[in-house]
């Protein structure tokens, strides 16, 4: 059977760093799309995390738990990028500070 | 220095380096683009870790229709030049990048003092990465869970079509 050799550590250190460049991007950024892409790689982050430990104690939940958040985040996607196009079409404008109906 | 080192190199790295591209580009097409290369990376790290159905799942959902989506609604927005780039980073964003790098060296830590030296992979019988052993559980013990991320998905595309309509009737 062939087996990684490489140190468990490096992958939850990868997945870490992966993680915190998608948080700074929904910090920062001011683009609704890319703010969605960033959301996309926290999410992608943390599978990385469930594939690896799942390999590690030899049990299939952690890929199933992976491909549950794979649907949530199809379904995630569809729904925020219709928000998006609603947003465009009231306000002409994609970008979340500009977009204060709520705040008085 | 062995085969699976040299792999898992390059294709962290890249997938490091795409992420950054991701959120660093003015223009969000080519933050889309270093996207696609970010899930092919990270395929290909499933596939060192031998989770074979993870990786053509990631290259199937991500990479096929969650990308499609996103550069589709880019081109449905037809943003402007002005408007597509945005203005110069100010120094209120130098708190988001303190916030998130604190977090980031915390849990990397935590991570590195998980065990005094690293712990290699278990050599056991890896016939639970299978498609078969995967679909058996998730037709079995994980059967309610199943249907509800399909009721969950019925309800997103009715959702999704509602809100992008113009006039409802």
């Amino acid at each position: 059977m062939l087996i990684t050799n490489i140190p468990l550590e490096f992958y939850l250190v990868l997945s870490a760093i992966l993680f915190v460049i998608g948080a700074v991007g929904v910090l920062t950024r001011r683009n609704a799309i890319i703010i969605f892409m960033s959301i996309e790689i926290m999410l992608n982050s943390v599978n990385l995390t469930f594939v690896s430990f799942s390999i590690y104690f030899g049990d299939t939940l952690g890929q199933l738990f992976v491909f549950f958040v794979m649907a949530i985040a199809a379904a995630e996607a569809a729904i925020g990028l219709a928000i998006v196009l609603a947003l465009y079409r009231l306000k002409q404008t994609v970008f979340v500070d500009e977009v204060n109906l709520l705040k008085w | 220095m062995n085969i699976s080192y040299f792999f898992f190199i390059i294709l962290s790295v890249l997938a490091v380096a795409s992420a950054i591209v991701t959120i660093s580009t003015k223009h969000p097409i080519r933050s889309a683009i270093a996207l696609v290369v970010h899930f092919f990376m990270l395929a290909g790290l499933y596939l060192t870790l031998n989770a074979q159905f993870v990786a053509v799942m990631q290259i199937l959902v991500y990479a096929g229709a969650i990308m499609v989506l996103v550069v589709f609604v880019i081109m449905l927005l037809n943003l402007s030049k002005d408007q597509s780039f945005e203005k110069k980073i100010t120094f209120n964003n130098f708190g988001g990048i303190v916030l998130a790098g604190t977090f980031g060296l915390a849990v990397i830590y935590a991570f590195i003092n998980l065990h005094p030296e690293p712990t290699s992979f278990p050599s056991h019988n890896l016939n639970f990465t299978t498609v078969q052993v995967i679909g058996r559980s998730l037709f079995t013990n994980y059967i309610v869970q199943f249907e509800a991320i399909g009721l969950l998905l019925t309800a997103a595309i009715i959702g999704a079509v509602l809100l992008a309509k113009r006039k409802l009737m």
